[in-house]
């Protein structure tokens, strides 16, 4: 760890003499490494442009996995001026290291709890604001609607419906759901679903923020559910070997009918050569009736470092990040949702269709791994996945999954 | 140096002979104690922390081990490293074998050699990547294969019995082609003279092998043993690029858990992936010391 010390400090030291030479410089890093999310950051930042023709920017793009474990280092080392990054529970850590700007001021100034107002719960951590969302995205069913047209089979509303279309598929010989396990996040969507129609929102908020233990009966009924679809072959076989893109052909070529993902998976299946009119967009149906549905909506957001060398133009920077017109012009780019609500609407059917759930929904979600704790939503989708190939080990799961609440939340 | 030479430097021509050795050695050492040595030690002393790389540490004294010892996952990567030990070293007598099949001198041996050696030159993230599809199932050759055989398919790397086995064939490709090499440059070297002593006293086939071959090639014997434990213990990038310790954390090994807690996505706990950093150190040092003993006793009898 001494030489890592000693090279940041020359890090730090050069970055230092350098600041000087390069002010009014705006520097960002991010990880729009995707062609979609590079075209859409490279429209936001010649907006930016226009706007603001006296700063310079400086964007350092990164590739996406590798963003993650970088940000740690030039947080502490050489912070850029604006970075890239994830709201709710993914943001706490840096927060409580320090490391985020409290830009409650930008908020305020420009009246955005108003304008950003889905948002506003997950960009708050200790009552400040430590960011600005820009763009968001739905989760929910996508089915062939083809397949289901010739299966007979009306989109399902609630939970008997769905297991009674799953049933049908099944004889027919289509798998009901595709799914690929093998990067683990998408079994979090799973369980969030299921969890919030079961149980509900605050009672999901409760569990990711640790509050209810694992072993609570009410968690256990969640995977009764979740059971019902596993046991009887519900899901692609052999899951855990691939991962969510390679479960997309199963999706095309009709073996599978049913995928519970995020709107980007739309953008694949029609790479595939699915037509607009083949997919279908499903809210999860209800399962316990009566409760509010609340929906997985995983937020993307830009932050200000604190230690930042040009904050005066990084809050320019998020003030236009923040306009309905810069949020309208890059979520056309990015296929996503604004998340102001003065931006213009999408003609996407998708984007319609989920822009239209998401306005009506109760609440929404982040998403099990950004809702939870890193450490825990690891344990906890590791969990999940072995759920799904044995599901008779539930109690040894969860027991498991408790034991590691125990720990992390301290 | 030429200053230091100079007449008037009396301290430097008394000792010359003394320190010149050390002069010499110096980089060498200054490298290793910055590199191998004090990181050791700092892991030791991270080990005893609370830490996530990024606030405050806190002193926890044992308390990482104390959880170690109650974790499903660590037992899980010491079995896997454990099974990684005793298979990996099946490269050792395959390498021999393949070795002595390419021993003799046939028109085009040497392109069947390097055929062989092929495997070892390319990187292990290939060899990663060329096996997770040769097992993948729907379109993989091997699950393609035991379906026509059987007619149900494995998906070998979603399955927890046999996931491990699977990333250690991998991982025996490569190796078995190390050791044909070590096993190659010792047979280049095998005294003729002796050998057709022994053909001359009757010694044939197994006999021959196993009284005047092997004998000699007791050398590259110990080195490939050394590469393929060492190799095993450190087992990490398969495992990385073909599973990702999965499914459900079945095909961790040690170096890949303490990746995983301390500088993965979901990780960052310095301190317990410290502890099974050290926890790893320590089944290494019972290897390298048994072969350091070992080697002073031969230089000794030498």
């Amino acid at each position: 760890m001494i030489s890592f010390k000693a090279a940041t400090g020359l890090v730090l030291g050069y970055a230092l003499t350098m600041s000087a030479a390069f002010a009014g410089e705006l520097v960002i890093n991010s990880d729009q490494s995707d062609p979609a999310p590079k075209k859409a950051m490279e429209t936001l930042l010649e907006g930016f442009k226009t706007a603001h023709p006296d700063v310079t920017v400086k964007w350092n793009n990164f590739d996406h996995e590798g963003y993650k474990s970088a940000i740690r280092n030039f947080l502490t080392a050489d912070a850029p001026d604006v970075v890239a990054w994830y709201s709710g529970n993914r943001m706490a850590p840096f927060v409580k290291a320090g490391l985020f700007e409290d830009v409650t001021d930008l908020w305020t100034e420009n009246k955005l709890d108003d304008q950003l107002k889905s948002a506003v719960k997950s960009m708050e951590i200790d009552g400040k604001k430590w960011g600005i969302p820009y763009s968001y995205y739905q989760w929910g069913i996508y089915y062939r609607k083809d397949i289901f047209a010739e299966q007979g089979i009306t989109p399902p509303k609630n939970w008997a419906e769905l297991v009674a279309a799953c049933e049908k598929l099944k004889t027919a010989g289509i798998t009901p759901f595709a799914i690929g396990t093998k990067a683990l996040w998408p079994t979090g969507g799973w369980f969030d679903y299921l969890n919030l129609r079961v149980n509900g929102y605050e009672f999901h908020m409760d569990l990711t923020a640790g509050k209810v233990p694992y072993t609570d009966p009410k968690v256990k009924a969640v995977f009764e559910k979740w059971a019902e679809l596993v046991k009887p072959g519900y899901f692609l076989e052999n899951h855990a070997a691939i991962d969510w893109q390679d479960a997309i052909p199963q999706f095309v070529q009709g073996k599978a009918a049913m995928y519970l993902m995020g709107n980007f998976a739309v953008a694949a299946m029609k790479d595939g050569g699915l037509k607009d009119d083949q997919i279908g967009f499903l809210q999860f149906p209800e399962i316990t009736a009566g409760i509010p549905m609340a929906e997985d909506a995983p937020t993307e957001s830009f932050h200000i470092p604190s230690g930042a060398k040009n904050k005066e133009d990084a809050r320019k920077f998020l003030a236009y990040l923040a306009t309905p017109e810069a949020q309208t012009k890059m979520n056309e780019v990015l296929g996503q949702l604004p998340v102001n609500n003065q931006s213009a609407k999408s003609e996407d059917p998708f984007l319609k269709a989920g822009f239209e759930m998401l306005a009506n929904a109760y609440a929404l979600a982040q998403f099990y791994d950004r809702d939870a704790p890193a450490e825990m939503a690891k344990v906890g989708m590791e969990g999940f996945q072995q759920f799904m190939v044995k599901p008779d080990n539930v109690d040894a799961i969860l027991e498991r999954l408790e034991k590691a609440r125990g720990r992390i939340y301290k | 140096m030429s200053s230091t030479v100079s007449p008037t430097s009396g301290f430097w021509k008394r000792n010359q002979q003394r320190l010149a050795p050390w002069l010499f050695l110096a980089p060498g050492m200054i490298m290793f104690a910055i590199y191998v040595i004090i990181p050791i030690f700092q892991s030791i002393w991270i080990s005893f922390y609370d830490w996530d790389g990024l606030g405050p540490k806190t002193w926890i004294g044992v308390a990482n081990y104390v959880e170690l010892l109650d974790d499903e996952a660590f037992y899980t990567s010491l079995k896997n490293n454990i099974l990684w030990l005793v298979l990996y070293l099946l490269a050792v007598p395959a390498g021999l074998a393949v070795a002595l099949f390419l021993n003799q001198t046939v028109a085009g041996i040497r392109l069947y050699k390097s055929l062989f050696f092929f495997p070892f030159v390319i990187s292990q993230v290939v060899v990663g990547l060329i096996f997770t599809w040769f097992y993948a199932p729907d379109f993989g050759l091997l699950s393609a294969l035991i379906k026509t055989l059987t007619g149900h398919s494995i998906a070998i790397l979603a399955d927890e019995r046999y996931v491990t086995l699977g990333i250690i064939a991998a991982g025996l490709w490569p190796q078995i082609a190390y050791c044909m090499i070590l096993y190659l440059t010792g047979l280049n070297n095998i005294n003729p003279e002796q050998v057709e002593a022994a053909r001359m006293d009757g010694a044939r086939g197994w006999s021959l092998l196993w009284h005047i071959i092997l004998p000699q090639l007791g050398p590259a014997t110990f080195i490939a043993i050394v590469v393929t434990v060492i190799g095993a213990l450190r087992s990490f990038d398969l495992v990385s690029i073909m599973t990702d310790g999965g499914p459900y954390g079945s095909s961790r090994v040690l170096s890949f858990y303490m990746y995983e807690q301390a500088l993965s996505e979901y990780g960052y706990r310095m301190g317990y992936g410290a502890a099974i950093a050290v926890v790893l150190f320590m089944i290494m040092m019972i290897f390298i010391t048994l072969f350091i003993v070992r080697m002073l006793m031969r230089e000794r009898h030498a």
